[in-house]
């Protein structure tokens, strides 16, 4: 950002805050500005409104000038003034005797703009947050007077100015002595009105940031300091440990990095059966928590949720579900991949498990889980099912689903059990009540009516 | 390693020092207790041989690149979020003068920009920090042997950055911007949580040639042009 320089400086610094913002020796920028003051004075003014609306640095830069640039820096500024004057002049007559005043009005404005600069940075200095024209009192006697200066000079550039219209009227006269005092006042007074507008704004930036970190702080307290304090109350159950902090960790990472996270400057709350990842996300994650494994679920790809997505939804929950109870493991791979094409495309969902594996074949027939919540499931909706299993290596299972396919036959069965997900959503266990899950998890555990044989090896 | 992502891509050959020496790994991590921790559990000895020992460890990207350059370390294990610019930072400043060591990024970040962004500022590979003391072992053994490491999300990553969705830019360079059908695969089957030798029995391919993709996948990562690849550095002014 382009600062004016505080040490260094011959009038306001700002030669060497625009030499520091462009990398280029000051002296390059000041002669820039002489030959500028030629140009009808667009010089000096451009180095006025610099002046008035670039700030300074805020920390104290120490920076070795010699004398020689000094002075030469001092033979500068009178050039530019001259040059400007000059200009003024050779260009109109009339500007001429007119600028010669101003002139003078404008030297008044510096000193008392630059005594300004000093007092802020006092206040910098002493730390103290003065009233906004809290100016007086620290700077001392010398102050007083380089300011009183100032407005002299004004005060009689302005009558000087003024008298040089003679041939106007008494009320005429009375007019623009009122405008020019006004002028006068307001243009001596530019600091502290760019002072007071930029103070509001940090006040502003103060209480945005304040609000901020209230909301981080009551999310860390609602989140992370409760289920520490589980944690410590729970130190003697590992499992129960392990289930609550991968918890609180999948939720904290929602916060930070899901799609309407924190991270990503989201402000509305995730909705659910949106999205594919979102759904299948959740079913994951619900699963984790039920059973105490990590799910580890990988998206390429997303799509907007259709009945057959449901379906598959479903059924990967069913098949992690299974994972989770049968294989034995602590990590369960959940890769999902959507193929997406112009018309269609499909949706692959593997589930995989390094457990125990078993044989397909030797499955009884009345084991529902695999039969009616995966295959049937996924056929109602024209989607595959793929089933590899070796003893001792694990288990994969993958789940076609075409995107946007017909509506399958079965509507209504898909529907009840959508709903019936929901429920199970809803009630969507939280770390404070997780004990109670052992006794709920029978009721929930299973989307489709679940016979009895399932929940007896249930891995607890 | 000798390899730095060039052009040809091909992993050194591995274990050009002595293999059997232990490799030293250097910590980079602003947090102390996950240091001491991942610190504790490489000391206690990792199974599996060359055996791990940890030369040091930095709390900021200063330290870190200070102490890279005294200690010389084989691998070093990076925290992606640190003050100061991070992981990628660290990268940038060490690279130019020890191409030699080898980077793993090892953070708790599941952000697609953060993992792609210390991939392509040049680490060899990104596992996540609930990563088991024996598979971080393997993975630093992995990456030092010049072969990279991809987590299964971040095989998802570089997949989804490498996507012909509707809409996307054309590329540029099909050389780099484009990925083979094989390496498709196999990106997919690490994505699916396949270890390199299950990939090759699936593929009916050797471990090698296994690698020789990986390979190639990260170096196409790296040098890539492709607008989502690019996006996620630039927009964070990482590139």
């Amino acid at each position: 950002m382009l600062t004016r320089r505080r040490s260094g400086r011959l009038v306001a610094g700002v030669a060497g805050g625009v030499a520091d913002h462009l990398g280029i020796p000051v002296l390059w920028v000041r002669v820039a500005f002489v030959l500028l003051a030629g140009a009808q004075g667009s010089g000096v003014l451009a180095y006025a409104l610099l002046w008035m609306f670039v700030r300074q640095e805020g920390l104290d830069v120490r920076r070795a000038v010699d004398r020689r640039e000094r002075q030469q820096a001092l033979g500068l500024t009178v050039l530019a003034l001259g040059v400007g004057l000059a200009a003024a002049t050779l260009n109109n007559g009339v500007i001429g005797w007119i600028v010669g005043p101003l002139g003078v009005a404008g030297v008044g404005v510096a000193v008392v703009w630059r005594e300004a600069d000093e007092a802020q940075r006092r206040r910098w200095a002493v730390g103290a947050r003065a009233g906004v024209l809290g100016m007086g009192g620290s700077g001392g006697r010398a102050m007083v007077i380089r300011i009183v200066a100032g407005v002299l000079f004004v005060a009689s550039g302005i009558a000087v100015f003024l008298l040089g219209q003679l041939n106007l009227g008494q009320l005429q006269f009375g007019v623009l002595a009122v405008l020019a005092t006004i002028v006068g006042v307001a243009v001596l007074t530019v600091p502290w009105w760019v002072r007071l507008v930029r103070e509001l704004g940090e006040e502003r930036r103060e209480r945005i940031v304040e609000s901020e970190r209230a909301e981080i702080a009551a999310h860390l307290h609602d989140s992370v300091l409760q289920t520490l304090a589980l944690i410590q109350r729970q130190a003697a159950d590992p499992r129960e440990v392990q289930r609550l902090a991968r918890g609180q960790e999948r939720e904290l990472r929602t916060w930070l990095y899901g799609p309407t996270g924190y991270g990503r400057g989201g402000t509305k709350a995730p909705t659910l059966d949106e999205r594919l990842s979102v759904a299948l996300g959740a079913a994951a994650a619900e699963v984790e928590d039920t059973y105490a494994i990590t799910v580890n679920p990988v998206f390429v790809g997303d799509v907007p949720l259709d009945d057959g997505l449901r379906a598959l939804v479903l059924a990967s929950r069913e098949a992690i579900v299974n994972a989770a109870k049968h294989a034995g493991v602590e990590e369960i791979s959940v890769y999902v991949e959507v193929e997406a094409e112009q018309d269609g495309g499909e949706v692959h969902v593997f589930v995989r498990d390094r457990g125990k594996g078993f044989d397909p074949d030797a499955v009884p027939a009345d084991r529902h889980g695999l039969a009616d919540s995966i295959h049937r499931r996924m056929e109602r909706h024209h989607g595959t099912v793929r089933l590899r299993s070796t003893p001792g290596e694990g288990t994969e299972v993958h789940l076609a689903m075409p995107v946007g396919a017909a509506e399958g036959q079965d509507q209504d069965g898909a529907r009840q059990d959508d709903a019936r997900q929901d429920d199970a959503r809803q009630d969507d266990a939280r770390q404070d009540d997780a004990r109670q899950d052992d006794a709920r998890h029978d009721e929930r555990g299973d989307p489709v009516p679940a016979p009895t044989d399932e929940h007896e090896d249930a891995p607890r | 390693m000798t390899e730095t992502p060039a052009p040809e891509g091909t992993p050194a050959p591995a274990g050009a020092p002595d293999p059997d020496a232990p490799i030293r790994v250097f910590l980079v991590d602003d947090h102390g207790l996950f240091r001491s921790g991942v610190r504790a559990e490489l000391d206690r000895g990792v199974a599996g041989s060359p055996e791990i020992e940890v030369a040091g460890e930095a709390g900021s990207v200063e330290e870190a690149v200070a102490g890279i350059a005294h200690l010389r370390p084989d691998v070093v294990l990076l925290d992606v979020h640190m003050p100061d610019g991070g992981g990628a930072e660290v990268l940038r400043r060490v690279r130019p003068n020890q191409p030699e060591v080898v980077f793993l990024a090892l953070s708790v970040s599941d952000a697609a920009e953060d993992v792609i962004a210390v991939i392509r500022a040049g680490a060899r590979g990104y596992v996540t920090k609930t990563i088991s003391a024996t598979e971080l072992g393997d993975a630093v053994r992995r990456v030092r042997a010049g072969d990279p490491v991809f987590s299964p999300r971040l095989a998802g990553f570089v997949l989804d950055a490498f996507s012909d969705r509707p809409g996307a830019a054309p590329a540029v360079d099909p050389e780099l911007d484009l990925l083979t059908r094989r390496e498709r695969d196999v990106l997919r089957l690490l994505a699916r949580g396949y270890a390199y030798k299950e990939i090759a029995g699936e593929l009916f391919i050797s471990v090698k040639t296994v690698e020789t993709h990986v390979s190639s996948v990260l170096r196409k990562t790296q040098l890539s042009n492709r607008y989502e690849l690019s996006r996620w550095a630039s927009d964070r002014r990482l590139v």
